[in-house]
């Protein structure tokens, strides 16, 4: 069973906030799915290579060049960033 | 139905704006209570229908697609359309370029009506983790229409739109497919492009078509197939015209018969109108091979545990910082001091729903130190023997047969209240997409529930880039 210091140290790896009534839910719930992931250990694994790429394809590359006039592609994702300055995205301080 | 509208176009019974209009209104009749459509695309469909009735009274060619109405699930860009993938996060996104399977469509004259609805980030198995609106399964609205792309299913089954493109990760276009008693196909992994897809577990994903019948959905993969220069992961071969090879004879194809997917748990009338479907299979001149996939236990925790952690990595985009919503003066957050970290924790608390953010945290989880062994390398070692398995089998036989999930369309709110339940409806779909390989999911019968005949789907797995064997098994079984 996962703990309260559990829980608040994976959601602040993931980066999302939670209410303190959150906490419990989370605890109980990810504790449930995690027993049935132990199923797992029984699998005989040795000498088993973790699988790729699901068809096989490996390593495809292309040049890094722009193929197509992009000036609307990237007036469409300047419009989504939710702030903006001077033509560029806003973010805020990272230092406090 | 495809092929019968298209004769129809060409041959002036019907134009497409006629079409298009009856298709539009059927959604306004129907939808206020079946609720597949989130965005409507009412003004472009009829241009576009336009152009397609011009090119018939010049005498051009057209696609076979060309003036069809058709629903995309909301997890698939179309330039300059609101593209929300179900979530409250993308609530204001405009897509700002086409997924290729939109571009392949909208080269076809394919007529987009709009976006239906889905689990929030395809995440759920009745469409009821949207965060925007319950959709209804048109068979018995007291139901849900399966998920993820349960708009889909329901735009499909209530006649809503001809077709309808879904997305399936672990049967997210079989299962729905399957409650609405329409027909689903997840395509081999790779078939076609997932670019302008918006990713829940890259290595799984695939988008495919619902529709009324096999042909149907023989055509639609025939049209947005083929490999893409912006998805590395895409089939280096192409894709073939998928009709031309449903000939609706099967006599000495082998089908296998899993040992272990007809045992414990599965519903008895569902087993019994499998065993019926293997009979009328048999009839037609199939051989039935019982087969063994003895690591089937586990396909279920490989899968969510894949699932969580490629999740976990996907859904890191969504910060308020790149696009949709963006929370800047919440202070419920628990660290954090106004600074782009408390935007990242406010944003992803708001904006994220229950199951997603779940699913981050299980995938958090599994990645991170000192566990990633335990799951993701372990789940990605036995995920090796999933495949092994089928690989054994396809040596002795052609196709394998399951049901397409353990039950039929159930209440709401019957499975909400526990996750694990409802990870459960995958139990037939997920191994398809653990291995890469294609299945199909097509109406098998129907079961009495409550004075409602609901539908029942089988499931066809076929082997690698085969699916045009697999479309022909299950167009023979529909056609006799």
């Amino acid at each position: 069973m996962l703990n309260k210091e559990n829980i608040m140290h994976i959601a602040a790896l993931a980066r999302i906030g939670l209410r303190e009534d959150e906490i419990e839910k989370y605890q109980r719930e990810l504790s449930l799915i995690l027993d049935y992931f132990q199923k797992l250990e029984k699998a005989d694994t040795e000498n088993v290579e973790p699988i790729g790429h699901i068809t096989g394809i490996n390593n495809v590359l292309r040049s890094d060049e722009a193929s197509e006039n992009q000036a609307d592609l990237v007036k469409g994702i300047f419009e989504n960033f939710p702030a903006t300055a001077n033509n560029k995205v806003k973010v805020k301080s990272i230092l406090s | 139905m495809i092929r019968e509208i298209n004769e129809n176009l060409k041959n002036g019974k019907i134009t497409a704006t006629d079409l298009t209009r009856n298709y539009l209104a059927n959604i306004k009749e129907k939808d206020p209570v079946i609720g597949a459509f989130l965005t409507l695309n009412e003004e472009e469909a009829l241009k576009k229908a336009q152009v397609v009735d011009e090119k018939i009274k010049k005498g051009e060619e057209i696609d076979l697609l060309a003036g069809i109405p058709m629903a995309l699930k909301d997890n698939m860009c179309v330039k300059g359309m609101r593209t929300t993938a179900g979530s409250k996060i993308l609530d204001n996104y405009i897509a700002p370029f086409d997924a290729t399977v939109v571009s392949k469509l909208k080269q076809k004259d394919a007529v987009i009506l709009g976006k239906v609805n889905m689990d929030e980030f395809a995440m759920g198995a009745s469409t009821e983790n949207s965060a925007y609106q319950k959709t209804k399964n048109p068979v018995d609205t007291t139901r849900v229409p399966g998920g993820s792309s349960g708009g889909s299913a329901a735009a499909v089954a209530g006649d809503m739109a001809v077709y309808a493109l879904g997305s399936d990760t672990g049967g997210s276009i079989r299962q729905p497919a399957s409650f609405c008693g329409v027909v689903g196909l997840k395509p081999t992994y790779g078939r076609v492009s997932r670019h302008g897809l918006i990713a829940m577990a890259s290595s799984l994903d695939q988008i495919g078509p619902i529709t009324h019948n096999v042909e149907d959905a023989a055509i639609v993969l025939s049209r947005i197939a083929g490999q893409d220069k912006k998805d590395a992961t895409s089939a280096q071969s192409g894709g073939k015209f998928y009709e031309d090879y449903l000939q609706g004879e099967i006599k000495g194809m082998k089908i296998g018969v899993p040992k272990e997917y007809f045992t414990h748990g599965l519903d008895e009338e569902i087993k019994n109108i499998s065993f019926e479907a293997l009979e009328k299979f048999k009839s037609l001149g199939a051989e039935l091979v019982e087969i063994n996939l003895p690591h089937s236990d586990y396909a279920l925790a490989v899968y969510y545990i894949i699932v969580t952690s490629e999740v976990s990595s996907n859904l890191a985009r969504f910060d308020g910082i790149r696009y949709g919503l963006s929370i800047d003066d919440q202070k419920e957050s628990r660290i954090g001091n106004g600074n782009l970290l408390e935007t990242y924790l406010d944003t992803r608390q708001i904006g994220l729903g229950d199951e997603v953010k779940r699913r981050i945290m299980l995938g958090t989880y599994a990645l991170s130190a000192g566990y990633y062994d335990a799951y993701y390398k372990k789940a990605q070692k036995v995920r090796r023997l999933l495949r092994q398995d089928f690989e054994e089998a396809f040596k002795k036989v052609d196709v394998i047969f399951s049901p397409t999930a353990p039950e039929v369309a159930f209440k709401f709110g019957e499975k909400t209240l526990d996750p694990l339940q409802m990870y459960l409806s995958d139990i037939y779909t997920v191994t398809a997409n653990l291995i890469g390989a294609p299945a199909i999911s097509f109406p098998v019968g129907n079961v009495e529930k409550e004075g409602v005949s609901l539908p029942v789907g089988g499931q066809l797995t076929g082997k690698w880039f085969g699916e045009e064997e697999l479309l022909n098994a299950a167009y023979s079984f529909e056609k006799y």
